[in-house]
């Protein structure tokens, strides 16, 4: 599984029409009195071989230590950023306490993957939505999201598809994606349209620099073994550029950009001025 | 002194039969496990700070303590006192403990280092027992070069180096601390009978038949942790063959807020500056707590003396520098063993306090120890909690783990180191020793520096440590 990582397979997607999801929606825990544990994915008539299956890849996705670890690595910088740029967006002080600084904002995670996004997102009290067009990474996302308590609304469909039902959020996010669709300005325009007039976008990806080339195929695929060779391809990439130029034809400005440095010393990654290999963005109109 | 205080928990007393956001007893027994953040096994000093830190964050926190609330305050239940080094004092006050129990701490504004080995049968000279000693003065931590003088406190600009506190005070701060809290629910008495881990949860069974499920269990439940077990973590113990007898004396002059630590062949000896109290005719009483390692065999014994001749064995040891010495109340022992956990870490399992290290009364650090751990894991787990993360995950704990690894076993080490090298009366050791102490005393740099370590501000420190909000 390592090896399709949890990326919009935009070519022959699933395209399942979003009713037929929601009957999956990630279990409510309060009051349901059943331990979290149990995949208890919800309703309907559910292959308990598949919900096995789905538990132990789940717990592949969801082991920092595993396959994901350098997205889990990455995830604490991620939210952080998210997090502060979309208070200052929105105001600090809306309806939210501390503990849930988006509480009352909806969010939509594009090419959620297992929902490691999604379920800090929700945690910090957005009302998340994850997409992802591989019905196994849903599946995924939502036994998860069963198991730790965490109310998600997963979807398996691609971002078109659900610009067709009219729903808008609040934040949009396409964290890591981009680099890996086969047309990254219509999937922006796309994106763009999800979002609410007022609302706010993000995208995180990899710059095309030859450092990029260095760090993130050289070091990462084949010396660190992060990931799976193959995992990138560089020719793929997109400089900030190439990402501000489709989103400004959808309207939107950039807000901010910065980038993401590995700081090998205490082995995390932090926000930086360096936008030659990671890199994260916000936009908005 | 504190029967005041100590009456609102004593057995029948108001609070008893009602402890707080207690889960009403037949209600939701055998039912659905109660829901938390985090659950603290262990309810003590270090369970307890952890549990107030953490709450005031939104951290729905469930802490079981296996003793009834008045228990633990009781005077027969834990006659220790600990030393709060000026770190530890941060902490407290960051997480509002500290003004309810601030009456009752015994600054300490110096502290004396003796070696007092070998030659008993001149201890009772008045004034300490060997030509050299270290003389730490928390106006060394000014930088003012005023001569070392024991005495008044007179107000300075150092802070005092720390504080003497009972245990027992201190559980009754935090307990009332804790009803103020939201987001706590305390269960006790209870134990925790298993652990295991269900999917992204750990789910603890407890001996009253309840279940709590959460995303992290911390083992707060000392030396002798189950969770520990449970969990499969090793430990590495090493026996110092020596016991520590524990217990409140008083003296017949005033301590002036001087810790004396004297090195004898069996152990260390400490004398603890308490606040002074009055006795039942209202007379001010001058108080110390004593540390006094020994001979395990010798222990039976020394504990079945009278109060005159145990009064006379003291004096023996500290000599009559503050006048006659008697003990007051109920006297303990302990037998003291190092102790290191192997890890600090399981899955969804983190261990804190005694339960992860267990070191040498020697320098007093002990609780000290355990504050730090609790300043550490609470902002790493308010920072994960800030960031949406699952504060069980490992890469969260990880951070923990690897911060206070480093000064727990440097504390490890140089109790133990002193210990060794302090614990016997051969001749070249001992002036080694003491022409190590002189040195010493004349390396201002160096002896800071042991002097900030002592008290909790040398390394990477946490925010609470410096007395900041998480």
């Amino acid at each position: 599984m390592t090896t399709e990582y949890a990326f919009p397979r935009r070519a022959g997607g699933a395209k399942l029409s979003t009713a037929d999801a929601n009957g999956w929606s990630g279990g409510p825990r309060p009051g349901s009195g059943s331990p979290a544990g149990n995949g208890t994915v919800s309703g309907s008539t559910v292959d308990l071989e598949e919900v096995a299956k789905f538990s132990a890849m789940a717990e592949a996705w969801w082991d920092p230590r595993g396959s994901f670890r350098p997205l889990h690595r990455l995830n604490p910088v991620r939210i952080g950023y998210i997090r502060d740029m979309v208070e200052r967006h929105f105001g600090k002080n809306r309806e939210q306490s501390t503990n849930q600084p988006l509480a009352g904002l909806s969010a939509l995670d594009i090419g959620c993957g297992g929902g490691l996004l999604s379920e800090p997102l929700a945690r910090l009290g957005a009302a998340t939505t994850g997409i992802d067009a591989s019905d196994r990474n849903i599946a995924i996302a939502r036994t998860h999201a069963a198991q730790t308590g965490v109310k998600v609304t997963y979807l398996p469909c691609a971002a078109e598809d659900l610009v067709a039902t009219g729903h808008r959020y609040d934040i949009v996010l396409a964290m890591e994606v981009i680099e890996h669709v086969s047309d990254p300005a219509v999937f922006l325009r796309t994106a763009a349209e999800l979002m609410k007039p007022d609302g706010i976008m993000f995208v995180a990806t990899l710059n095309r620099t030859l450092k990029s080339y260095a760090f993130a195929i050289v070091g990462a695929e084949y010396v660190l073994r992060w990931l799976p060779r193959g995992t990138h391809d560089w020719n793929k990439f997109l400089r900030p550029s190439e990402i501000a130029r489709p989103l400004r034809q959808a309207g939107l400005s950039i807000r901010d950009l910065s980038g993401v440095a590995y700081q090998p010393i205490n082995d995390r990654w932090d926000r930086s001025r360096d936008t030659d290999v990671n890199y994260m963005l916000c936009a908005s109109r | 002194m504190t029967d005041k205080s100590s009456s609102r928990y004593a057995p029948g007393g108001p609070s008893a039969e009602r402890p707080f956001h207690l889960v009403s007893e037949d209600a939701t027994r055998a039912a659905a496990p109660l829901q938390a953040d985090l659950a603290i096994i262990g309810g003590g000093m270090v369970g307890m700070s952890l549990a107030i830190a953490c709450s005031e964050h939104g951290i729905k926190t469930a802490l079981i303590e296996a003793e009834p609330a008045p228990a633990l305050t009781d005077r027969g239940y834990d006659g220790r006192s600990s030393a709060i080094a000026y770190g530890s004092q941060q902490v407290l006050k960051a997480i509002g403990v500290w003004d309810l129990l601030k009456d009752q701490a015994q600054p300490i504004l110096d502290i004396r280092v003796t070696d007092g080995g070998g030659d008993q049968r001149d201890a009772r000279r008045p004034g300490g027992v060997s030509p050299f000693f270290v003389h730490y003065s928390h106006r060394d931590l000014a930088g003012d070069a005023a001569p070392p003088q024991s005495g008044d406190a007179r107000p300075v600009d150092a802070p005092p180096f720390g504080y003497i506190v009972e245990n027992r005070v201190s559980r009754v701060a935090m307990f009332e601390r804790l009803q103020a809290c939201p987001n706590v629910t305390h269960i006790a008495p209870a134990t925790a009978l298993s652990f295991k881990l269900d999917a992204e949860r750990a789910l603890v069974s407890l001996s009253d038949g309840r279940q709590v499920e959460a995303a992290l269990v911390v083992a707060a439940d000392g030396r002798h942790s189950a969770l520990r077990g449970f969990a499969g973590i090793g430990i590495s113990e090493s026996d110092y063959r020596q016991s520590a007898i524990v217990c409140t004396v008083v003296h017949e002059k005033p301590h002036h807020g001087v810790a004396h630590e004297h090195f004898l062949p069996a152990g260390p000896f400490a004398m603890l500056p308490m606040t002074d109290d009055r006795d039942d005719d209202g007379r001010i009483r001058h108080r110390s707590s004593i540390v006094w390692t020994e001979d395990p065999r010798l222990v039976p014994m020394l504990l079945a003396l009278d109060d005159d001749a145990f009064g006379a064995e003291i004096e023996r040891r500290f000599g009559l520098t503050l006048g006659r010495v008697r003990p007051l109340g109920p006297r303990f022992s302990y037998p003291l063993k190092l102790l290191v956990a192997e890890k600090y870490l399981a899955d969804r399992l983190v261990l804190v306090g005694d339960a992860a290290h267990g070191i040498h009364p020697i320098a007093g650090q002990g609780f000290n120890l355990g504050v730090r751990d609790v300043a550490a894991l609470a902002e790493v787990l308010v920072d994960a909690r800030r960031l949406g993360q699952d504060i069980g995950s490992p890469l969260v704990l990880e951070r923990y783990a690897r911060w206070r690894r480093f000064d727990n076993l440097l504390l490890v080490g140089v109790t133990d180191g002193l210990t060794r090298l302090f614990s016997n009366d051969l001749p070249p050791l001992r002036l080694a020793r003491d022409l190590g102490f002189a040195l010493f005393n004349k390396l201002r740099p160096v002896k800071r520096l042991a002097m900030r370590h002592a008290m909790g501000l040398v390394g990477n420190l946490p925010k609470l440590v410096r007395g900041e909000p998480l």
